[in-house]
């Protein structure tokens, strides 16, 4: 078998590359370590700008209030607008929070009040998150300062009260969802980029004619290459799976082996999209900023950190091709949910085409001759 | 049965005709050689013949096969030594030649009498990974790979450029042992001197043959009275003897000019006399001029002239 034989080779040679060892084991780490927390949609430390134009005992509680929660920080207390919302223009203020005139008054004796929040919405995840915190923050200010009145509820009458519970997440830990994904990305990155740098580097090195002149089949040729990158890509899968549960103690909820299983199928056709790539590269470059190119579309168009249904429609199409929005749906059913085979079958069968697709062209696209 | 048949023979890359109608036919158990600068067309040549590449013209049979439709038997069957070292650096000596073994269905035992000549220089080595040995042992351990699945005919493009000149000696003298053998050799060379130990010689410049013979043959073409001048300006004097009307070229050979004469009648001293008056008016004195005979070289640069002049 002449195949064992290439293979046996391609390993000879990674084996030789200290640096293929180190990042196989290294960046699953690195990556399970550092992104979680990095990727997280949490908001902390919101800059807040206060207006006090009413400087009553209340205003003075409310500001306590806010600036005593993690979220918050106070960067002022200003007397007029034009100086906090210069806070806002320097960057200093995310939202300003302007209390009129008569605040206090009117809060006690009638049990109503306006406050005016401002946003900079430069950045809208912030801007969005921190006014929402902010009103709860008020919201419940009110309800205590009513309470001492001997109000029953500053909410308004007939209202609804609605209690949320988050499912596979209780604690809506934004690092949870991310686990998956990311361990996904880790393979990815790396079952990606080094079959892409292979065979174009055996063109740079010129091996690649010596291979030509022998009677090798093609698909012998790219299956020889695309094994060593099936294994590599268990390794750093199991890496990856072993830091997410020694570090934030996550396992699979599902079974283990069709995570396995499934991930065989996603690398081969990663890799199959790597050694695609390196095929019509004529350098190292080339193959470099393609795959590059390819994997941050995959990744940017996969719902991974932005969900596709809220994608424009044009934008949904391009997802629909693209692999790590199935898989990434896998990871996560089978990581969080406990899904089986049977309900993740709809997500199986584009990246079985994927598969197929793309070992076909590796193939192919794999020349001889000139 | 001809080892190598090749008739008309055209490659294009873009607008740039590397080859522009190249024939030849080498003989089993020959050495042909192929001799030309760099750029002339030789590796498109190799390329063509190891199914590397397809022509974009004419027809060309290894062993009787056709090298567009039998490639893969072709491939099989032959021998390539790339111009570049295209073994694998990262592997050790041995694990390269049985890596090669191996794709061939063979073993280094096997073929080990094939290769036992060249491959003996390497055996202390053969641990030691290719990409560490010297110019003349990558040489040899390419050779060894090209051999090892027992080609019955070896292409070589350029095996000697950039290695010592002992060790080019030693190349050659196992060429010729596998000749012996049986082997077909088609070898490419930049270097004009390796050309007289081919069996046949073919001159290529700007993907054309310019002549197909035996390095004798193509020698004893060279009819025309040649010179060899010397002198304290060689720059100076260079360009004032190409403007002599009775000189037809000259070129800088090391550290001589070869002056090549017009047809004239003139005797030998004649000849001498007519080129130290004329280089005397220009005031070139202390000048040793005398006939030496013609190398394959000279005729290689006065066949290029005569195909620039036409």
């Amino acid at each position: 078998m002449i195949i064992k034989y290439l293979i046996e080779k391609e390993f000879k040679q990674l084996a030789r590359n200290p640096f293929i060892l180190f990042i196989v084991v290294a960046l699953p780490v690195l990556v399970m370590l550092v992104f979680p927390w990095a990727t997280t949609m949490e908001i902390k430390n919101v800059n807040v700008a206060v207006v006090d134009n009413d400087r009553s005992d209340q205003s003075r509680l409310l500001t306590e209030k806010i600036a005593s929660t993690e979220y918050f920080d106070i960067t002022g207390v200003f007397m007029r607008s034009e100086d906090a919302l210069e806070q806002i223009e320097f960057g200093d203020a995310d939202i300003i929070l302007e209390v009129p005139y008569g605040f206090g008054q009117a809060l006690v004796s009638e049990g109503e009040g306006s406050l005016l929040i401002e946003a900079n919405a430069v950045n809208g995840t912030k801007a969005s998150l921190g006014t929402s915190y902010l009103d709860m923050i008020v919201l419940d200010f009110a309800e205590e300062i009513n309470l001492e009145r001997g109000a029953v509820s500053v909410l308004p009458a007939g209202g609804i009260d609605v209690d949320s519970y988050y499912w596979f997440n209780p604690t809506m830990d934004y690092k949870i969802p991310m686990i998956p994904a990311l361990v996904m990305l880790v393979v990815a990155l790396i079952t990606g980029f080094l079959p892409a740098m292979n065979i174009v580097g055996e063109k740079e090195a010129g091996t690649i004619e010596q291979i030509n002149v022998t009677p090798v089949p093609k698909i012998t040729f790219i299956v020889g290459k695309l094994i060593p990158y099936w294994i590599i890509g268990i390794i750093v899968l199991s890496v990856g799976m072993l830091v997410a549960w020694l570090l934030y103690g996550l396992r699979p909820e599902g079974s283990v082996l069709l995570l396995y299983g499934l991930s065989l199928v996603f690398v081969f056709g990663i890799s199959g999209l790597g050694l695609i790539i390196s095929n019509y590269s004529s350098n190292m470059q080339q193959a470099m900023f393609m795959i590059f190119f390819i994997i941050i579309v995959f990744i940017l168009m996969s719902g991974i950190f932005t969900p596709v249904s809220s994608m424009p429609e044009w934008a949904r199409v391009i997802s629909m091709f693209d692999p790590f929005t199935y898989f990434a749906q896998i990871m996560s059913m089978i990581y969080l949910k406990g899904s089986t085979f049977r309900d993740i079958l709809q997500y199986v069968y584009p990246l079985l085409a994927f598969f197929v697709v793309i070992i076909g062209w590796a193939v192919l696209s794999y020349r001889k001759r000139g | 049965m001809y080892s190598v048949e090749a008739d008309n023979l055209i490659k294009r890359y873009g607008s740039n005709e590397a080859l522009r109608g190249v024939s030849f036919r080498v003989d089993a158990g020959e050495i042909f050689g192929i001799i030309g600068p760099d750029g002339a067309g030789k590796t498109s040549i190799f390329r063509i013949l190891t199914t590397l590449i397809l022509p974009d013209g004419g027809s060309a049979r290894v062993l009787g096969q056709d090298v567009v439709r039998d490639y893969h038997e072709i491939r099989r069957r032959v021998g390539y030594m790339p111009g570049r070292f295209s073994l694998y650096q990262d592997l050790s000596v041995e694990e390269n030649i049985r890596f090669f073994a191996t794709l061939f269905g063979t073993t280094l035992e096997e073929n080990y009498d094939l290769v036992k000549d060249i491959y003996s220089y390497l055996e202390p080595f053969r641990k030691r990974k290719a990409g560490a040995l010297s110019g003349g042992m990558k040489q040899k351990l390419a050779l060894s790979c090209a051999l090892i699945h027992k080609p019955e005919v070896l292409f070589l493009d350029e095996p000697t450029t950039g290695v010592d000149p002992v060790s080019r000696k030693e190349f050659w003298t196992m060429l010729t042992r596998l000749k012996q053998q049986g082997l077909s050799i088609v070898v490419s060379t930049p270097y004009m001197d390796e050309a007289t130990l081919c069996d046949r010689i073919a001159l290529i410049e700007h993907g054309r043959f310019l002549d197909t013979d035996t390095p004798a043959g193509i020698i004893s073409k060279f009819t025309l009275p040649l010179l060899a001048v010397d002198g304290p300006h060689m720059p100076s004097l260079l360009r004032d003897i190409r403007q002599i009307p009775q000189v037809f070229s000259c070129f800088a050979f090391g550290d001589t000019h070869h002056v090549v004469l017009r047809e004239s009648g003139l005797s030998e001293e004649a000849q001498i006399d007519l080129l130290h008056t004329a280089l005397y008016a220009k005031g070139h004195t202390d000048l040793t001029i005398r006939h030496i005979k013609p190398g394959v070289e000279d005729c290689f640069m006065y066949l290029d002239t005569l195909e620039e002049r036409s």
